[in-house]
This record gives structure tokens, C-alpha cells and sequence, in this order.
């Protein structure tokens, strides 16, 4: 990042010769995670869990993204929190196809990812039968810590730029894996006042 | 819980004493609740007799399809088992007194006149009986589809509707489950 | 149908509310309309050459905190006159998945439906079951359940406060409303393992014991939950503009909403003191004291205030189970039903092949069919049982209060503005998962 650096090396003096070097497509990638609006996709028993991310104490606004845009047309990213009917599908699409490029997905819970314990008529085996999936969260719910991991992990992605290059040539998302991260921090009511 | 018996003629050392009738309908009790068994004809006529009675409250109306059932005999004498049955829980909001009605509904004709004019909230459980078992509720102001999507085939609720499975893949062991 | 028939809605006031809900025709609240009529009316310019009807659609994803739910609203201007509710995005065929589990397993479908109060489906399904097992539960598994319940009513109203600030703009009630959430679900998290669909509540009992130290996170939550609702009250009751969006709004009468078979909180509102706490009692709610909160008018305001007051009830409650719980077992010594603690499996084989018949084929259940009913923080919860005398249910329903109480929408919403349905969809408080289950 050539203005970081300059600026590094002689403080802002470095500004004074009034040019950036290095490339303009890591300054828009290093801008692409930083901002990355979801689009409001809650859908069931996890969307509970993404807004408890939003929420106060996982607080989800320190990267950026407590804008949750009812638009699909604001948005750049789509979790897709909970399980996704045959009824809802072709909704899901459409909301995916109005959504502006660049665009992300993030699987969230074991029904988005393969249908979960759901294995019937009602529910879409997975939802990368539908949209490309960048990232799948497992869990059921996945933990806040389980989705913000979620959301490095797509962060690190966009930084390498790699994934627009994949879905360019093939269509398809990442479809990173990542583990569960939940049951990590200890219940603070028990020690708070201690 | 415990309805006093309209019209039985109940006798101790009688075998098979015929089921006590409430609202001109057998009675039966199912684990302390009363159960009424109207048949179609008498559907409309003993749930109107339920209102009159206090019965303001449409708790519930869902279905019951017994065709991998067939040897049940909770029914009383003179109710023919048929494949469905429609269930209505009504309760009394003053007194919390609840009764069950319960009718037999042939495959042949799935039909059951609505509940919709005595209680008006029948209409989404009916419309939701009609969507996941088929069975049409006669006179019901808007019986289409609740659930499923409008132009989806089949009533996923029947037994003979099947679960909709696909086999789960491990793909590190190479085989399927 | 077509939207162009005249409502005549002068002599409104003096129809009987009773037989307004039960109109069928264009006169009606509900747009008894199907989504090909509604949009060969949308597509037909001479149909609205003379009035200024519109048809709109709103939703299944939309801004309002309430899941996938989608209303067809038929518009005069800003004011509503029919609407209909479209529901089942979320159906997840979870009644048919029920046939397919054992009783052992059926509490972990069950739960994922109300995924705001997971706890009392689970209970509801536990109650049935052990009425056709015609089995007693230990005294201390019944106080444990009921503790957990009343936790999760507050983990429950609490979320409703959060969507409520919400959907009518006083956005920092979201965050309010989850710091206190988050409380209540550290302590659900401490004993079932898990933040939300716990699986905790089973058919003979409770899954684990309470932890150690338990009675001191509880007087602590008691201890911080009250002032924190005069927070609440603070920022909201009193409001002026709170009172102003929601007073009056969405009013209806007990009449109404009986007929509309309308239960939990929207009953409650118009003035009906219907709890099956109280009214029916299960578990052991006939020992501990409590009042029933009912409202006036039956509109929003109450909606909201009702459910404030029901925190500080079930406070009240979570305080005496403190002092009464028993000791004892948590699950009932029937090795029909329990399996086996983990100890004892290492030890003896027969323990070890018990575990695995419990596990894979369940315990087989008496024929016959049952309801239970619990009451959620949304109404009246029921599940009605049919049993085979197999380990799976033959037929597993349950009434959802959301799915029952939602017909109530378009009598609330009619004749209202657009920006009060936003309104009247928070304060009747749907979850889509047990809507469409
Ligand atoms: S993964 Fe679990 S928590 Fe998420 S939607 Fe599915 S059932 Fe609900």
C-alpha cells in the first residue's frame, strides 16, 4: 500500500509527493473489507444468531458492517442465516441476482450448508444448489464467534482478490470451510462480580 | 375435563356399555379428555351445540391420516374407522373446560363442511389441513394452499406422501449412507 | 373478487365485532385473493381507472424484524383496507420429520421451531409424551423445567422489546435489549451447552442437572433485571412519541380475538385473563404466586406493556422457585426411558446394551392420543399426540400460537396506516419458525 507506506516511512511528509504508488486494487480491496454491508437474509433459528452478532456485545459495527441493508442493491454480502424452503428459494435467488458485483456469500448453520437434520421434502439440501457459497459456518446455530470467524475468514479472501478471479472463470463461490469456534469465552455472570 | 353424559343409559354389569353421548355424539375420554365423535352429517350440528355450550374458543383443527394404522380401536361403537380424521380442540375461555372433536373422513371424499362460520379463526388451520392432507372444507371462504408453494403437487402430510430423503454423501469414505 | 367493489364502511361502528370477522366477501379484512388473481389485478390498468387502489407486496425478506414473513396489502393511499398474510417460506416439514424421529429424539426437532423460546416446545412435546407414558416426573426435574421456562420467557420478551424499539424506529432499544438477552443465554448456555435450541427439556426430565453455583447466577440476574426495566420504562412507556405510535394502534376487542381464536398476549390485551399457567396449571405453577397481566384495549401499547410486566411476573416467579427448588433427581428412574449415566456404561455391559437399545430404537410408547398445552411467551402452545404403541409418533401436530395469532393481522391492520402494520407485525410478535413449522 503505497500511501500507507509512504507515510509510515517519512510521516507526512511522505503525503508531499503527492502521488500513490502501488496498486489502486489493493486500496479497493483493503475499502471491500472494511465495508462489506450485509444484506438482511435472516431466515431462521440463525438469524437470531447473526442479529446477536450485530448486537452490542459481539458488535459487529467494529468491522464495518452493523448496516444490515434491506435493499439487496446496497448490499455486498448475503448471509444466509437458517434453513431455505422450496417456497423460499427462487426469493433467495432473486434477492442474490438484484444484489450488485462484487457479491458474497456466507452459508450460516449446518441448514443452509447441506439441509441439516432437515433431510425432507421442504427444505433446499444446501444453498449452494441455488447461489455460490463463499463460506460455510457449521453449527447449529453457529455461535457469533463462529460467524465473525465466518467473516475473517471471507475478509482474507477479498484481500487476496482471489475470489473474484474464481467466480470470473468458473461461476462458482470459494466454498471455504472453516471450524466451529464456539463455547470459547467463559460465561462472564458467573465470575462477574465475584 | 369430565362432561356430564347427555343421554346415556350406562348400566354397571352391562359388558360393553355403549359410549355416554354428548352434543347427540359418542363420548370416549383419552387419557382424562373428552373426546366427542361426530360423524360428517353431525359435524356442523355438534360444534354448534359445543358453541352454545361455552365453547368459544377454537383452540386448534388439524388431521390425522391412519393409513399405516389400521388396527387402532380407540374409536367407540358405531364409528366406522375411515383413512383421515379431522380433529378440532375446542375450549371454554371461562370455565378452561377443553373438549376434542374428532370425524372420520373416507379417502374417497375428503370433504368436512368449515367450522369457518361458527369460528371464524378455523380458517388458516383448515386452509393448513387442506394443503398438507387434502381434504377440502366445504364452504371455506379461501381454501388454497398455506404452506406449500401454489403450484407444488401432492399433501406432504399423507403417509403414502414420501419423506422426500435424499442419501447423505460422505465424501471421504467414498460411499454413501 | 376484484379490489373495484365498493366497502361501504359507513355503518362499520354498529356492526357486532363478532360478525365482522366473520364476513367473507370484498367487506371483509382479508384479501382473500390467491397470488395469480393478485397479479393479473396489478396488471390490469382498467381496474384501477377509477379509484386509487393498489395492490402492494411486502415482503418475505423485508426490513421489519420478523423473519420471512410477506403480507399482500391492498392500499387506499397510506391506509390499509384488506390484507393477507402469505406465509410458509419457512416450512421446514418438521410435523413429518416428527413421525420419522423416536420420542427420544423428537425434542430435537421440536425445538428448532420457536426459536425465541425453544424451551416450551420442548416442554409441550415432553408433556405429551409423558402423558401417553402416563409416567410422573421427579419433583425436581418439574422445578428445573419450570425455571428454565420462565428464564427463556425472559430471554424471549426481551427480544420482543429489541424488535419492537426496532421496527418503530428507537433503534437503540435493539441494543438494550440484547445486552439483557445475552445475560439470560449465558446462563442457558451454562446449563444446556448451547445458546439457543437446547434439547434440554426431554421426555422423563431434564437432560443434565443444574451446575454448581447456580442459585448465585440466578439472584444475580434478579438482582440486575429490575432496574434495568425501569431503563426500559424510561426510554419508552412514558415517551410521548412511543405512546403516540403505538396507543390506539391496532385495536381490537375480546370479542375479536376469541372468535379469532386469538391466545397469549393479543388475547391477553383485549382484556381477557387467559394464562394456562393459571387456568390449567402444569408443572408446578399452582405453588408459586403470580398475576396475570391483561390489557384494556387491546392495542399495541398494551401488547407491549403486557409483556414488559410479564418480565417483572416471571422475575417474580424465578424468585420463589430460588427458594423452593427441591432436591432430588432430575429424571425419572424409569429405565424405560433414561438411559444410563455415562459412568455406568464403562462399568457394566448391560448398561452398555441398554444405552445402545435407548439410543438407536427408543422405548415404545402406549397407543392413544394425547394433547398438552403450555403456555409461550406467544400463547398457547399445544402439541396433540397420536401413538401407534411404536418408539415414533404416529402423528406429531403442534398449534403454534404465531401461526393462530397472525389471522388476527388483517382485522388489526385494517382501515390503518402502513406505517402502523410495521407496528401491529411487532406487537403480535410472530416467529416465522413456528408459523410455518
Ligand atoms: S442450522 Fe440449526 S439454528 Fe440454524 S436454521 Fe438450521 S436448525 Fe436453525
Amino acid at each position: 500500500m503505497g500511501l500507507i507506506e509512504n507515510v509510515k516511512d517519512d510521516g507526512f511528509e511522505g503525503l508531499e509527493h503527492n502521488f500513490v504508488t502501488g496498486q489502486v486494487e489493493s486500496l479497493v480491496q483493503w475499502a471491500r473489507t472494511r465495508s462489506l454491508w450485509p444484506a438482511t437474509f435472516g431466515l431462521a433459528c440463525c438469524a437470531i444468531e447473526m442479529m446477536a452478532t450485530g448486537a452490542a456485545h459481539y458488535d459487529m459495527s467494529r468491522y464495518g458492517m452493523e448496516v444490515f441493508r434491506a435493499s439487496p442493491r446496497q448490499a455486498d454480502l448475503m448471509i444466509v442465516a437458517g434453513r431455505v424452503s422450496q417456497k423460499m428459494a427462487p426469493v433467495l435467488r432473486q434477492v442474490y441476482d438484484q444484489m450488485m458485483e462484487p457479491k458474497w456469500v456466507i452459508s450460516m448453520g449446518v441448514c443452509a450448508s447441506s439441509g441439516g437434520m432437515f433431510n425432507n421434502y421442504a427444505i433446499v439440501q444446501g444453498v449452494d444448489e441455488i447461489v455460490p457459497v463463499d463460506v460455510y459456518a457449521p453449527g447449529c446455530p453457529p455461535g457469533p464467534e463462529t460467524l465473525l470467524h465466518a467473516i475473517f475468514t471471507l475478509h482474507d479472501k477479498i484481500n487476496t482478490g482471489e475470489l473474484l478471479q474464481r467466480r470470473s472463470d468458473n461461476g462458482g463461490g470459494a466454498g471455504l470451510t472453516i471450524e466451529q469456534r464456539d463455547g470459547q469465552s467463559a460465561p462472564l455472570l458467573i465470575r462477574g462480580a465475584q | 375435563m369430565n362432561a356430564e353424559p347427555d343421554g346415556s343409559t350406562e348400566t354397571e354389569d352391562d359388558p360393553t356399555p355403549p359410549a355416554p353421548l354428548r352434543y347427540g355424539a359418542p363420548l370416549t375420554d383419552s387419557r382424562g379428555q373428552a373426546v366427542v365423535h361426530p360423524s360428517r352429517d353431525t359435524w356442523l350440528e355438534v360444534a354448534e351445540a359445543a358453541l352454545n355450550d361455552g365453547f368459544d374458543h377454537l383452540t386448534d383443527v388439524t388431521a390425522v391420516d391412519f393409513l399405516e394404522y389400521p388396527g387402532r380401536r380407540d374409536l367407540p361403537d358405531g364409528v366406522e374407522p375411515q383413512r383421515f380424521e379431522v380433529v378440532a380442540l375446542l375450549s371454554n375461555i371461562a370455565t378452561r373446560e377443553r373438549i376434542r372433536m374428532r370425524v372420520q373422513v373416507p379417502v374417497d371424499d375428503p370433504t368436512v363442511p368449515t367450522l369457518f362460520d361458527l369460528w371464524p379463526g378455523s380458517e388458516t388451520p383448515e386452509r393448513e389441513v387442506f394443503d398438507m392432507f387434502g381434504i377440502s372444507f366445504v364452504d371455506h371462504p379461501d381454501l388454497c394452499r398455506i404452506l406449500m408453494p401454489d403450484d407444488w403437487v401432492g399433501h406432504p402430510l399423507r403417509k403414502d406422501y414420501a419423506v422426500g430423503r435424499i442419501p447423505v454423501q460422505f465424501k471421504d469414505q467414498g460411499a454413501s449412507l | 373478487m376484484s379490489v373495484t367493489e365498493s366497502t361501504d364502511t359507513s355503518d362499520e361502528a354498529v356492526v357486532d365485532p363478532t360478525e365482522r370477522v366473520r364476513r367473507r366477501g370484498a367487506d371483509s379484512a382479508v384479501l382473500r385473493m390467491s397470488e395469480a388473481e393478485a397479479a393479473q389485478v396489478g396488471n390490469d390498468p382498467h381496474l384501477h381507472a377509477d379509484d386509487q387502489r393498489v395492490l402492494l407486496n411486502m415482503g418475505p425478506s423485508h426490513p421489519s424484524t420478523h423473519g420471512v414473513l410477506r403480507l399482500m396489502l391492498e392500499m387506499e393511499g397510506e391506509t390499509v383496507l384488506r390484507s393477507k398474510p402469505v406465509i410458509g417460506y419457512l416450512h421446514t416439514g418438521m410435523e413429518k420429520q416428527g413421525e420419522q424421529l423416536s420420542y427420544m429424539q423428537g425434542s430435537t426437532n421440536v425445538t428448532r421451531m420457536d426459536y425465541a423460546s425453544p424451551l416450551f416446545t420442548e416442554l409441550a412435546f415432553s408433556l405429551a409424551t409423558e402423558k401417553l407414558l402416563e409416567i410422573e416426573i421427579p419433583e425436581r426435574a418439574t422445578w428445573i423445567r419450570m425455571l428454565m421456562c420462565e428464564l427463556n420467557r425472559l430471554g424471549s420478551h426481551f427480544l420482543f422489546m429489541a424488535t419492537n424499539g426496532m421496527d418503530l424506529g428507537a433503534v437503540g432499544m435493539m441494543i438494550y435489549g440484547w445486552r439483557e438477552r445475552e445475560e439470560v443465554i449465558r446462563f442457558l448456555e451454562k446449563v444446556t451447552g448451547l445458546r439457543m435450541n437446547h434439547n434440554y427439556i426431554r421426555p422423563g426430565g431434564v437432560a443434565a442437572d443444574l451446575p454448581d453455583g447456580w442459585e448465585y447466577d440466578i439472584a444475580r440476574l434478579l438482582e440486575m433485571i429490575p432496574p434495568r426495566l425501569e431503563e426500559y420504562d424510561t426510554l419508552m412507556t412514558g415517551q410521548p412519541i412511543w405512546r403516540g405510535r403505538l396507543q390506539g394502534v391496532g385495536a381490537m376487542s375480546a370479542e375479536e380475538a376469541i372468535a379469532l381464536s386469538a391466545t397469549g398476549p393479543v388475547l391477553r390485551s383485549a382484556g381477557v385473563p387467559s394464562d394456562l399457567r393459571r387456568d390449567e396449571p402444569y408443572l408446578a405453577y399452582d405453588q408459586v404466586e403470580f398475576d396475570v397481566i391483561v390489557g384494556t384495549y387491546g392495542d399495541c401499547y398494551d401488547r407491549y406493556a403486557i409483556r414488559l410486566n410479564e418480565i417483572r411476573e416471571s422475575v417474580r416467579i424465578i424468585g420463589q422457585i430460588l427458594e423452593a427448588m427441591p432436591s432430588g433427581d432430575y429424571r425419572v428412574q424409569d429405565k424405560k426411558v433414561t438411559p444410563p449415566p455415562r459412568a455406568r456404561i464403562d462399568e457394566s455391559m448391560e448398561a452398555l446394551i441398554h444405552h445402545f437399545k435407548i439410543f438407536t430404537e427408543g422405548y415404545k410408547v402406549p397407543a392413544g392420543e394425547v394433547y398438552a398445552a403450555v403456555e409461550s411467551p406467544r400463547g398457547e402452545l399445544g402439541v396433540y399426540m397420536v401413538s401407534d404403541g411404536s418408539s415414533h409418533p404416529y402423528r406429531m401436530h403442534v398449534r403454534a400460537p404465531s401461526f393462530v395469532n397472525l389471522q388476527t393481522m388483517p382485522h388489526l391492520m385494517r382501515d390503518g396506516l402502513i406505517a402502523d402494520g410495521v407496528a401491529i407485525i411487532s406487537s403480535v410478535d410472530p416467529v416465522m419458525g413456528e408459523v410455518d413449522r
